[in-house]
């Protein structure tokens, strides 16, 4: 069994539901091994590390290096050597240092996957393309190969053998570079859960008038994070950080409620891949119709409060 | 100020897209310059005009419609026209592709050095947004990326960009290859003397043999991945629309229920 290497993402130090999805696709294709770039972990997360599979945890010591996309696929490299594959999540920043990667090593990439496996020992990924119109299947026709992986699409699993995973420490030269961080401003964490991570999304457009009570009453009681769509973000109705789309975020939760969207396609292209898709639109042309397994066309201030009554009546049985 | 910014040729947004053995359908019909190229273009066309002075280039690469492309940044008022086209380009990854862009954007530097290369976030088509860094890479060149925010003084770009855990300021010499988001600024629309203009500008027209890339390096038997499958989705099935009359929020709320998600 080859060694595949995940790249932990933490936030304040723990580890995010995406890497031990992560970690349960390294399982399907050979030995994983968990990469940390940055302070050492604590051991609790090295528990939690070995738990989903990993047999090692490289820890990188690159402090707040990691930031410039250069030094974080560098100190990455170092900690991969050994590795025919690489797995990532597929955020904006790990696709630059899945690039820089490859440029070093001579990988294949292949970001946005929504699986991988290993067919006649090559690494064959799916992604969904065109606002999730299409699967592609692609091959890795490099020996070695780069997969970043979209949350949400591997059910993290524990390892039937969960092992005690080692602690290593790597030693990495990291170049110097051109480009200088200036100040970070650190984003203070949403409540819940993260967008791209949530099980559940319940996200608010136009429709809403810029009143996010009912969407967010929703998204609480059916435990999911809120989106919005790109009118809403330009509104200033809410935060860039919730937008769901093609520039924004990509989300594939088990459930998509879209309030008052009605589905451009920049917005499709962001959430079509969903599992279940619920829309209300007061609009009955609106094209978020088209790919809903179940619409209300009606006012969301009719429509969401009975709703949200009625699931908690059933709550309470 | 002389700034290089890429722009391609994609099937628009609206339009039925698809996959012909095994890459991007495009033809001339339904295909326009990516829309996120059109932030690019602006981001170039606003530091000239606050420089006072300079060139900005638009370059694509691409088979014979995809001229179309570098037509549309010269409707939005770039100054000159490149289009690399080559049979041999075709079925190129990203790392081909930045391969054959890099050879361009060091071609027009010997002739007067430019300051920066300006990109769009991603591609619409293939959204992986990993040109940018594969090109910075490639020229060696500073690379800022994501930008929401773009100045350029004294040698010096700096960027504003919006990662989900932070806001990063971020600074680096020029030359510089940066890639501008759509919250970067808002793309003007041409005007009517702007497209009549583009129509009579000429358009450069470079192949590999021009650019001195040694056509073994790029194209489909260069690429480290290939596209082995690709089909519709089939559309979802059993789809319910119901029209609120006074039950539609219980009628969700059991759909809900029904499926076990509530």
């Amino acid at each position: 069994m080859s060694t595949v290497a995940v790249l932990v993402e933490s936030r304040e130090g723990v580890v995010t539901q995406p890497t031990f999805e992560a970690l349960t696709l390294a399982r399907s294709l050979g030995t994983p091994v968990a990469v940390w770039l940055g302070s050492a972990p604590e051991p609790a997360e090295v528990a939690r590390l070995g738990i989903y599979g990993a047999t090692e945890v490289r820890v990188v010591p690159t402090g707040d290096d990691a930031r410039v996309v250069s030094r974080a696929a560098a100190a990455l490299g170092a900690a991969t050597a050994d590795a025919a594959i690489v797995v990532l999540i597929s955020t904006f920043v790990n696709k630059e240092i899945a690039t820089r990667l490859a440029l070093a090593t001579g990988a294949g990439v292949v970001v946005d996957a929504a699986g991988a496996e290993l067919v006649d020992g090559r690494v064959e990924t799916l992604q969904t393309v065109f606002a999730a119109t299409w699967n592609v299947r692609t091959r890795i026709e490099s020996d070695a190969a780069i997969v970043g992986i979209r949350p949400n699409t591997t059910q993290a699993q524990a390892a039937e053998t969960p092992g005690a995973a080692t602690l290593v420490t790597v030693e990495a030269a990291l170049p110097e570079t051109r480009e200088a961080i200036v100040a970070v401003e650190p984003v203070p964490a949403s409540d819940g859960v993260p967008l791209a991570e949530a099980p559940v999304v319940v996200s608010g457009g136009r429709g809403t008038g810029g009143d996010y009570t009912l969407v967010r009453e929703l998204a609480e009681l059916l435990g999911g994070a809120v989106g919005a769509s790109r009118d809403a973000t330009d509104e200033g109705w809410i935060s860039h950080e919730h937008m769901v789309g093609q520039t924004g975020t990509t989300v594939t939760p088990a459930l998509y409620v879209a309030c008052g969207i009605s589905g451009a396609v920049h917005h499709r292209g962001g959430m079509q891949a969903s599992g279940t898709i619920v829309a209300v639109n007061i609009d009955p042309d609106a094209p978020i119709f088209e790919i809903a397994d179940f619409g209300v066309v009606g006012d969301l201030g009719d429509v969401l409060p009975q709703a949200i009554a009625r699931i908690e009546d059933h709550r309470r049985g | 100020m002389r700034i290089l910014v890429t722009v391609k040729f994609v099937p628009d947004l609206q339009s039925q897209r698809s996959f012909t053995d095994g890459a991007v359908t495009r033809t001339g019909d339904d295909g326009t310059m990516n829309e996120l190229d059109e932030n690019a273009v602006e981001a170039a066309l606003q530091l000239k005009e606050a420089a006072g002075e300079g060139e900005v280039y638009a370059l694509t690469v691409g088979g014979d419609d995809a001229v179309a492309a570098v037509r549309k940044a010269l409707q939005l008022g770039v100054d000159h026209a490149i289009h690399v086209s080559d049979a041999a380009i075709a079925g190129s990854d990203v790392f081909g592709t930045a391969k054959v862009i890099a050879a361009a954007v060091r071609k027009v530097h010997a002739e007067a050095p430019l300051d920066l290369v300006i990109t769009g976030m991603a591609a619409l088509d293939g959204l992986t947004s990993m040109l940018p860094t594969a090109l910075a890479a490639e020229l060696d060149w500073s690379q800022l990326t994501l930008a929401s925010g773009l100045t350029v003084e004294d040698g010096t770009a700096s960027i504003v960009r919006h990662l989900p855990d932070a806001h990063e300021t971020l600074s680096a010499p020029l030359p510089a290859v940066v890639s501008v988001t759509d919250e970067a600024n808002k793309p003007r629309y041409p005007n009517f003397k702007l497209i009549m203009a583009a129509r009579t500008k000429p358009v450069t027209t470079w192949s590999l043999a021009d650019l001195g890339v040694d056509p073994a390096t790029v194209g489909a038997g260069a690429a480290r991945t290939v596209v082995v499958d690709a089909s519709p989705r089939p559309p979802r099935e059993n789809r319910v629309v119901v029209t609120d009359t006074g039950d539609g929020g219980t009628r969700l709320a059991d759909f809900l229920i029904e499926r076990g998600l509530a």
